[in-house]
């Protein structure tokens, strides 16, 4: 059962490193060869870079395990970067907080409600200025998915 | 490397660019790359006793790969929105076809700026793995 009272929820900030290394894996993951990523010394993020932000956080503390969503029935319907400029660099320190930014439900197409849950993670460089956003939107389904 | 202003025009975009076929290492990897080990994506039985077919592709996969479509084209330190919904799935085998198209061509202030319509499509069914949008500044 999702807890609506979730909303507004956030986690403590999460201190993420970008690395060189770590663009140039994600880089060659997602097909790309652009000089850009792997030979650059100091190459910006990919545009969806961000989501490595699994590797700093545990996901039990996430203000999503608290909404209470069924993982059997989830669904991850979108997701959004907004950068404030040019994706951050590597060798860049930034600080990641998330909340838990709006539920809503709609009704499916082939019947059933479908829970909205969107989360926001705020990236902020060592002086406070906001550097990117990213918004997460998990669904979960009626039914299992099949 | 970067594509100028007079050539970008609203409702044209770059050459589609094919991948695949996927396979299974190919998520691997980027279940690795991005620290995302949902096992859905890469344990059989797991995958089967959730009632699907087999594993089943990323979809930040797919995103990351329309990410590194758009900015080979545009340059990698100009992107400044990139958003995808996800439709269907992508399966072991797959051929994905990236293709982009100019919606907006404008200047926000001091900058100059294009709106993309993205989309990611499956070769073999026709169906559309993503639907996207970015925002990019044009040196």
């Amino acid at each position: 059962m999702v807890d609506k009272s979730t909303v507004g929820l956030r986690d403590e900030p999460t201190e993420i490193p970008i690395e060189r290394g770590k663009i140039r894996e994600f880089a060659r993951a997602t097909m790309s060869h652009n000089p850009a990523y792997v030979e650059d010394r100091s190459p910006v993020a990919p545009p969806t870079f961000l989501t490595t932000l699994n590797f700093w956080t545990r996901g039990t503390e996430s203000p999503l395990a608290k909404v209470g969503l069924d993982l059997r029935r989830l669904l991850h319907g979108g997701q959004e970067y907004v950068f404030h400029g040019p994706p951050p660099r590597a060798g860049t320190e930034l600080t990641a907080q998330t909340r838990v930014d709006n539920i809503y439900e709609k009704e499916g197409k082939r019947g059933g409600t479908m829970t909205f849950v969107e989360t926001v993670t705020e990236f902020r460089d060592p002086s406070g200025n906001l550097v990117a956003e990213a918004r997460s939107t998990a669904i979960e389904t009626a039914q299992a998915p099949t | 490397m970067s594509t100028s202003w007079d050539d970008l025009t609203e409702g044209a975009g770059p050459a589609p660019r094919e991948y695949g076929p996927l396979t299974r290492t190919d998520f691997v990897r980027y279940q690795g790359a991005s620290g995302d080990f949902n096992p859905i994506h890469h344990d059989e039985e797991f995958a089967k006793s959730s009632g699907f077919p087999t594993v089943f592709s990323v979809g930040m996969l797919q995103a990351g790969i329309l990410g590194a479509y758009c900015t080979d084209w545009l340059g990698a330190e100009n992107v400044r929105r990139f958003a995808v919904q996800f439709r269907e799935q992508v399966w072991p085998g797959d051929h994905l076809e990236c293709t982009a198209t100019v919606v907006r061509k404008y200047e926000d202030g001091r900058e100059r700026k294009v709106d993309l319509g993205l989309l990611v499509t499956r070769k073999e069914s026709g169906g559309t793995a993503i639907k996207g949008e970015a925002t990019f500044v044009v040196p």
